[in-house]
């Protein structure tokens, strides 16, 4: 198993395709780094114009961190993207360029190709949205330095003191890795049904965009499924950014305020995962290799 | 390692089915091969040929009938069985990307094997691929991917040897060449090996035993030497006026003798002894005779029974 996942993440590391994510991701942050450090006051101007009245602000609310909270949510919703192009490859790309048939006649169990195929697309999720958080975060630190987070919610601002900022985007990062691996289980599954890569990879994203789509509409219907589809639970790791206040409205340091929020929607996540790879692995057991 | 229980009987077909909804690809079907055999595995296409190699490389799960590998059942020790097997299926399709050292290496792995650098070189040297060890497999002709998937199949030094139309898109070299390595594989290297093909002429030259197939079902089984014997004989007749002489058989004794016409000439099979009076027959019904050539090779054979599919069974020493 552990050579055979060995040898899955020498083929993936292999292809150039890998590294076009690692480049997209590079540019993306790139650009937006670059457009908020040459018009980043702009920027902030524009986004405190509702609460510029309201209150004045001391400091940098232009800082590392909020420039990665930025890339966050903007680049979150890409990301599947390029998770699909590795995830939804992983057997339908073995089965267009005919190596499928080679790889099952050795002496291997189906079970542990599968697991080991899986795993290795998981280590390139992980490796993607580890970039995420050098180019996004490490790098947004050293560029624009750190401070207190300044988020601006729907009807209230949260400001998050500096100290109590960074366990909460590793809690966030370990939240979207989460997520992205279902992204890359949904894909892999797919990749089942088909015998060349485009297929499954449109299919995952059409998958998200339909689930995404119902998960934001606020209609009855689709009230009562939302708790059931993974894209509702994928913007989750915003509660990490969301503490607890005591009475006299004080933030209180360490906390967040819907701690079972972030379960229910890791539970809801980890119940996808493990019923996409269960359904990969009981095909793939019982498949009959055509191509 | 598998230790064998069946020296003799490599592999031991039985009774295999398999069923696609409603197409039945293989039906019934019983064969067996023998060790150091170079067993030529025939039939038209859609004949069953891959969907039965497919099944002996458990790419394929039967819908019925046992598969036993030196004399192991398949389904229960697969693991052991495949360690012990090279295969080569239809178009020897590797990772493009990977160099062919790096291709035989990976596949090495995969075998269970730890292969040196040596043992690598060593491969690719045997296959012809030395020289182009370390080139992306993208810049290769077909025929060096072939040799490269051959390569890739004796890696590990398999005991069974399993070619499904290791010729395909091969030039006259190419093909010249497998012949050789099969030959070489089977009697320098004592493997057995079967191998399909849809070159008569190349699995004549090779094969000890031969089966052909057709529509899933087996018309016959045996030994060259059992198949081409002196009883069995196809005439290949040149005649002045076809349909005189074809209403002349037609109306004899030889009516169900008579096969599909070839390059504008008529087919017989006959048995040896009855030619002098068949010739009588023709003589005196009045058809004139250019020639008439007793066929003795691979390919008329298996059109005369592919046609006629009157002989089903299998030659038993």
């Amino acid at each position: 198993m552990w050579e055979h996942l060995q040898i899955e993440l020498y083929k993936v590391f292999k292809r150039p395709r890998t590294y076009l994510s690692f480049a997209a991701i590079t540019a993306l942050i790139g650009v937006i780094q670059l457009g908020l450090l040459v018009d980043g006051k702009e920027y902030a101007d524009f986004v405190m114009a509702d609460f510029a009245n309201s209150f004045s602000v001391d400091g940098k609310i232009l800082n590392g961190y909020f420039i990665c909270y930025v890339i966050l949510q903007l680049l979150l919703v890409h990301v599947p993207l390029l998770i699909a192009l590795i995830a939804a490859d992983m057997i339908s790309g073995e089965a267009n360029m005919g190596t499928l048939r080679i790889l099952l006649t050795k002496p291997q169990s189906r079970t542990a190709i599968v697991m080991a195929k899986f795993i290795a697309s998981v280590i390139y999720t992980l490796l993607l949205l580890i970039w995420i958080a050098i180019m996004g975060l490490f790098l947004s630190m050293l560029i624009f330095g750190t401070d207190d987070l300044f988020l601006m919610k729907s009807s209230y601002v949260v400001i998050v003191k500096e100290s109590d900022v960074f366990w909460r985007y590793a809690g966030a990062f370990c939240f979207a890795a989460l997520a992205m691996v279902t992204v890359a289980a949904l894909g892999f599954f797919l990749s089942f049904f088909a015998e060349n890569s485009i297929g499954p990879i449109v299919a995952t994203m059409s998958v998200i965009i339909v689930c995404t789509i119902l998960s934001t509409m606020n209609i009855p219907l689709f009230n009562l499924i939302k708790p059931y589809l993974f894209t509702t639970h994928m913007i989750t790791w915003k509660e990490f950014f969301d503490f607890k206040v005591n009475d006299a409205n004080e933030a209180i340091i360490g906390s967040i305020q819907y701690p079972d929020k972030i379960i229910r929607s890791a539970t809801v996540l980890a119940v996808h995962i493990v019923l996409f790879v269960g359904s990969a692995v009981w095909l793939f057991r019982k498949k009959d290799i055509l191509s | 390692m598998l230790l064998y229980k069946s020296m003799q009987q490599i592999v031991k077909v039985s009774q295999l089915t398999k069923q696609f909804n409603s197409l039945t690809a293989v039906n019934q079907l019983s064969f067996s091969v023998e060790s150091g055999d170079v067993y030529g595995f025939l039939g038209q296409n859609g004949a069953g040929k891959s969907t039965t190699i497919r099944m002996l490389l458990t790419l394929i799960t039967p819908t019925s009938g046992d598969i036993s590998i030196f004399g192991y059942d398949l389904n229960k020790h697969r693991k052991e069985i495949l360690q012990q097997i090279g295969a080569v299926i239809e178009k020897p399709d590797v990772y493009k990307y990977l160099s062919a050292y790096e291709n035989l290496k990976l596949f090495a792995k995969l075998s269970g094997v730890k292969p040196s650098n040596k043992m690598l070189m060593d491969q690719l040297e045997m296959v012809g691929l030395a020289s182009r060890a370390h080139d992306t497999v993208k810049t290769f002709s077909q025929g060096m991917k072939q040799r490269l998937g051959i390569g890739i199949a004796l890696v590990h030094n398999p005991q069974l040897i399993i070619l499904d139309e290791p010729t395909n898109g091969l030039d006259p070299q190419g093909i010249a060449d497998i012949r050789n390595l099969i030959l070489i594989l089977s009697r320098e290297m004592k493997k057995t090996v079967i191998v399909s093909s849809h070159l008569l002429n190349e699995i004549e030259q090779i094969a000890t035993r031969i089966l052909i197939i057709d529509k899933g079902q087996k018309l016959v089984e045996g030994s060259s030497a059992e198949l081409f014997n002196d009883q069995q004989t196809i005439l290949q007749i040149s005649v002045a006026n076809n349909g005189t002489a074809i209403q002349t058989i037609q109306s004899s004794i030889w009516a169900n003798n008579l096969l599909p016409e070839r390059d504008g000439q008529i087919m017989v099979g006959l048995n040896k002894e009855d030619i002098p009076n068949f010739n009588r027959m023709l003589a005196a019904s009045g058809v004139d005779i250019y020639s008439l050539q007793a066929r003795h090779s691979l390919e008329d054979y298996f059109l005369q029974v592919t046609a006629g599919k009157q002989h089903v069974g299998t030659f038993t020493n």
